[in-house]
């Protein structure tokens, strides 16, 4: 695009043709405020706090609605532009309450900000204010309207960001107000993009209202521990009686993968970590009954039980499950705990997604795998199954945003009639089930396009949507879980023959995509290398057990037949989850690591309380492979991390921690005793840590010990660390990955959870749960009306 | 919701005026006032899904305009102009008149459901101030005594 040349202040600034003026500005350096302003939403022109000084132009404009023009001189720092803005703050501030002691925003407000840079704090009204009671719109947004100053932001993220359209704006003029949907209250997708996006106090938060002040809390920017997505979430933390306490999520830096966006869960959903039902003590059966024990205790009896059946029985008599929500580290470090210290392959988690099918469809070809970002910027989108607007609120906010600002194509083939065909350029209606067909039919099997057909899909436009693709260059590929095994072969198929495509396979949980590229299968090792084919791992670990292990469904069978004698489950509930029988396991010695006292913990022998990923370091990666920082926040004395445990299991098993977890090393120096090739063939993993600059890890209970071996070990995990570190995303290739391994397409349950649930975790959060006790009010007062 | 054959009519016409949709519901929705006479929940809702719009959105446009209602109003809607020419012409003492003769305040309705009254801003007949607009039709040059055979008539209009 063009360059055009303007002056600003006298300063000269450059920008593409068509950059709104506020936006050169912004560019050079030089402030313009604004309250109804916003990047990538409507232009609305309605505060006036950007007027400048343009030449030749008689009147001050908005820099907000004018386009840059060649040539155009502007001062945005004289007295009539001082003057005009200082005028504004006081008309705003007429009916402001003015009271910011007890307003959630003091601190954070921008009308505070802005009375304080530009000084309205005498007013020449004198005329009574008018007030209104705060209203309470849904569990959690609230509503101040004398707050308020008419920026029609929450109007316009609601509308053309959500799409949900559920705020409005009535009356006219001095009368206007922003109203809700439903009269006096909102039917909505409750994300709170309105409260995060309101310059002011006018609406607040359910969860985080009058509770404390910005400036008392601490803001630890990590990413969410919901859905697959991994935004990131920045939580406001405050000390409290049982150590640091949750008291706010919200996006105030956007400076993640999610930009603007965060929806209900990541800003709400953070009060389970502080539910009275929390472990805070180990638990031992004694008699029949879970009683409180001390760690020391608890670990020693792990350790004695687990040796003696390796001993006695091997490997193969205990089984090991895994969690979609603990980090790559604890996955990492589970896995090699099993492999390495149990001598078992029987290892396993909650499968959402075939995810070792992409890797085998991948392995060998470039790098072909979409970023979260990917979606945003792409030129065409398909989507096949899944309901991005409740399973994956960040994703459908960059393909709906992505349609409306960069006017990308979004072709949608689903069963239902989901949201997102909205904003579909084509929008195809299959049977259920038909998925799969889909896929091979893309892939050029003209047979399978029979399952597809039903009053509104006809053959010839099958065919035309695949002739459409296929001239779709740079197209991104998403397809939800209905696409296993053989079927992401041939999406894979059909992807390598568009110039510049990409996929992206959709898992359900925040780590689910970590748990697989970590290894937590029978079969496979981290970077989906076969059991069988061990190579590094073995030489690096000092033997890796050859034989497939069982699956978690055969671990149960074998369970029950008596041959597996103990079972080691780190955050997950099985039990809970999938309907198993709870009395499979009642000849195993169980251990569960969890938060709560879940089906599968009230059957276990020994309970550890766990710390939550909210509550400790490492990394996740979400379900494109973006690999992203999470970071300690909040903290329940009483609760250990995963990582700890595992470490404290090993020792108590008399295992040498060194080898398990790569401490301590690297701080030996070279004197000259080795020399060339042979220098590194001493201690590898020193080596690597010297060339990558980092400093050696000092205690086995740093998470980013094994990081260090992830990042070495696991293909496509060698990323800037440097990146990592500051907060940003990194994307994981599958492209080196191994060859991955063909699994049944049973073992995948997908969570099936929506907006406003979150397997165990959305259960113990009190937020979730009113919201969703709201909308069943709700639907069933609607039934009774349309009755 | 069923509308008349003739505002369909005007409806599918209205249509082909505009590139995009939701243009016509402003002509819409003077249509269906005209026909119901006020904006009930059921309109908005009817033309909301005509128009692929929410009925928020509706709401939020018939509350900007004030020739808009969702509260029925009277068969005769009295609309007595008090801006400056009407004003310096004696309209306010016209409308106190219009207030005792019909026992009814600023947007109030009788209770036999004949006439409503309302204060509005300039209705364009200056030149012939006071100005008073009943539904669609002028009265101008008015005085109490004018008005009382204005609404006199209309009563009997409106009892026949």
């Amino acid at each position: 695009m063009a360059e055009v040349n303007i002056t600003v202040d006298g300063k000269k600034v450059t920008a593409p043709a068509g950059t709104l003026l506020i936006e050169a500005c912004k560019g050079a350096g030089i402030e313009v405020p604004s309250f109804c302003y916003y990047p990538n939403l409507s232009l609305q022109g309605a505060c006036r706090m950007c007027l400048v000084k343009i030449e030749k132009m008689p009147k001050l404009q908005t820099a907000c609605t004018t386009v840059i023009s060649e040539g155009m001189s502007v001062t945005t720092d004289t007295e009539e532009v001082h003057q005009a803005r200082k005028s504004m703050v006081e008309m705003l501030l007429g009916n402001h309450p003015l009271d910011c002691p007890v307003c959630d925003a003091g601190g954070e407000c921008e009308l505070q900000d802005m009375t304080f840079s530009y000084g309205a704090a005498e007013s020449k009204y004198i005329d009574a204010k008018n007030h209104k009671e705060e209203q309470q719109w849904s569990p959690v947004v609230y509503f101040d309207r004398p707050r308020c100053i008419l920026c029609y932001r929450c109007v316009r993220v609601c509308g053309e960001g959500m799409d949900v359209w559920a705020l409005g704006v009535q009356n006219r003029g001095v009368s206007s107000i922003i109203a809700p949907n439903q009269d006096d209250h909102l039917e909505c997708e409750e994300c709170g993009m309105c409260i995060d996006i309101c310059p002011v106090g006018a609406l607040t938060s359910g969860a985080y209202r009058y509770k404390t002040r910005p400036w008392e809390m601490k803001h630890v920017g990590t990413t969410c521990t919901h859905c697959a997505d991994g935004c990131k979430t920045t939580l406001g933390v405050r000390r409290c009686d049982t150590g640091m306490e949750i008291v706010r999520g919200d996006n105030r830096d956007k400076s993640g993968i999610n930009g603007d966006f965060l929806c209900i869960k990541g800003r709400y959903a953070f009060d389970f970590a502080h539910h009275e039902e929390r472990l805070t003590q180990p638990l031992i059966r004694k008699d029949g009954r879970l009683t409180p024990a001390t760690w020391e205790e608890a670990f020693e009896l792990i350790g004695k039980r687990f040796a003696e059946v390796r001993g006695k029985h091997g490997g193969q008599a205990i089984g090991v499950v895994g969690s979609t929500r603990t980090t790559n580290e604890d996955n990492y470090l589970l896995q090699k705990f099993a492999r390495v210290v149990l001598g078992t392959n029987n290892i396993d988690h909650h499968r959402t997604a075939d995810f070792p099918a992409l890797a085998a469809a991948l392995s060998g070809k470039p790098e072909m795998t979409a970023s979260m970002r990917d979606v945003f910027h792409a030129p065409a989108m398909l989507l096949i199954g899944n309901n991005p607007t409740e399973q994956h609120p960040l994703l459908a906010w960059q393909m709906r945003n992505n349609v409306r600002l960069h006017r990308a194509r979004l072709y949608v083939v689903n069963s239902q009639p989901i949201k997102l065909r909205r904003q579909a350029a084509s929008f195809s209606q299959i049977p259920a089930g038909g998925e799969g067909k889909l896929a091979a039919f893309l892939a050029g099997d003209d047979s399978a396009v029979d399952a597809l057909l039903n009053e509104k899909t006809t053959r010839d436009s099958c065919i035309a949507l695949r002739e459409k693709l296929r001239g779709e260059a740079n197209l991104v590929i998403i397809f939800g879980s209905e696409i296993r095994g053989n079927n992401i072969t041939s999406v894979v198929k059909f992807a390598s023959a568009i110039p510049g495509a990409k996929v992206l396979c959709l898992a359900d949980y925040a780590n689910s995509r970590g748990a697989a590229d970590m290894g937590l299968y029978p079969d496979l090792l981290p970077g989906y290398h076969r059991v069988t084919d061990a190579g590094k791992f073995h030489e690096e670990w000092g033997g890796v057990p050859e034989a497939r292990g069982l699956t978690f469904p055969e671990m149960v069978e074998s369970a029950k037949a008596g041959a597996l004698r103990a079972c080691y489950l780190v955050g997950a509930n099985p039990i809970g989850r999938f309907g198993i029988d709870p009395y499979a396991f009642s000849h195993s010695f169980v251990v569960v690591q969890d938060m709560f006292l879940t089906e599968t913990a009230v059957m276990a022998d020994v309970v550890l309380p766990a710390a939550n990923a909210y509550e400790k370091s490492g990394t996740f990666t979400n379900t494109c492979g973006d690999l992203q920082l999470v970071k300690k926040a909040g903290e329940v004395t009483g609760t250990k991390s995963d990582f700890e445990m595992i470490v404290r299991i090993a020792d108590a098993m008399g295992f040498d921690l060194r080898k398990l977890v790569p401490f301590g090393r690297g701080a030996h120096f070279d004197m000259g005793q080795s020399r060339g090739a042979q220098s590194g063939e001493a201690d590898r993993h020193a080596v690597w840590l010297q060339a990558q600059g980092l400093e050696p890890q000092m205690s086995p209970f740093d998470p980013m010990a094994i990081l260090d071996e992830i990042q070495r070990l696991v293909p496509g995990y060698d990323v800037s660390r440097m990146n990592l570190l500051a907060g940003n995303e990194q994307h994981t290739t599958l492209a080196g990955s191994g060859t991955g391994a063909l699994q049944n397409p049973e073992l995948i349950v997908p969570a099936q959870d929506d907006l406003f649930s979150s397997g165990t975790l959305g259960r113990y959060s009190r937020t979730l749960n009113s919201v969703i006790e709201n909308h069943h009010k709700e639907s069933a007062e609607t039934d009774v009306a349309a009755d | 919701m069923k509308f008349s054959d003739q505002f369909e009519q005007r409806f599918t016409e209205m249509l082909t005026h505009y590139p995009t949709k939701r243009s016509v519901l402003v002509p819409t929705l003077l249509f269906a006032q005209d026909e119901i006479g006020f904006l009930s929940d059921e309109v908005i809702h009817e033309l909301a899904g005509r128009l692929d719009l929410t009925d928020l959105e509706v709401r939020n446009v018939i509350s900007y305009y004030s020739m808009l209602t969702t509260k029925p109003r009277g068969k005769f809607n009295v609309q007595v102009c008090t801006n400056i020419a009407c004003m310096l012409r004696g309209a306010d003492e016209l409308f106190e008149h219009c207030e005792k003769k019909l026992g009814i305040g600023h947007k109030g309705t009788t209770p036999d459901g004949l006439f409503s009254l309302e204060e509005v801003e300039c209705i364009g007949a200056c030149s012939w101030a006071p100005a008073a607009q009943v539904n669609y039709d002028f009265h101008e040059n008015l005085t109490p005594d004018k008005m009382d055979r204005v609404l006199d008539e209309y009563k009997k209009k409106g009892t026949q």
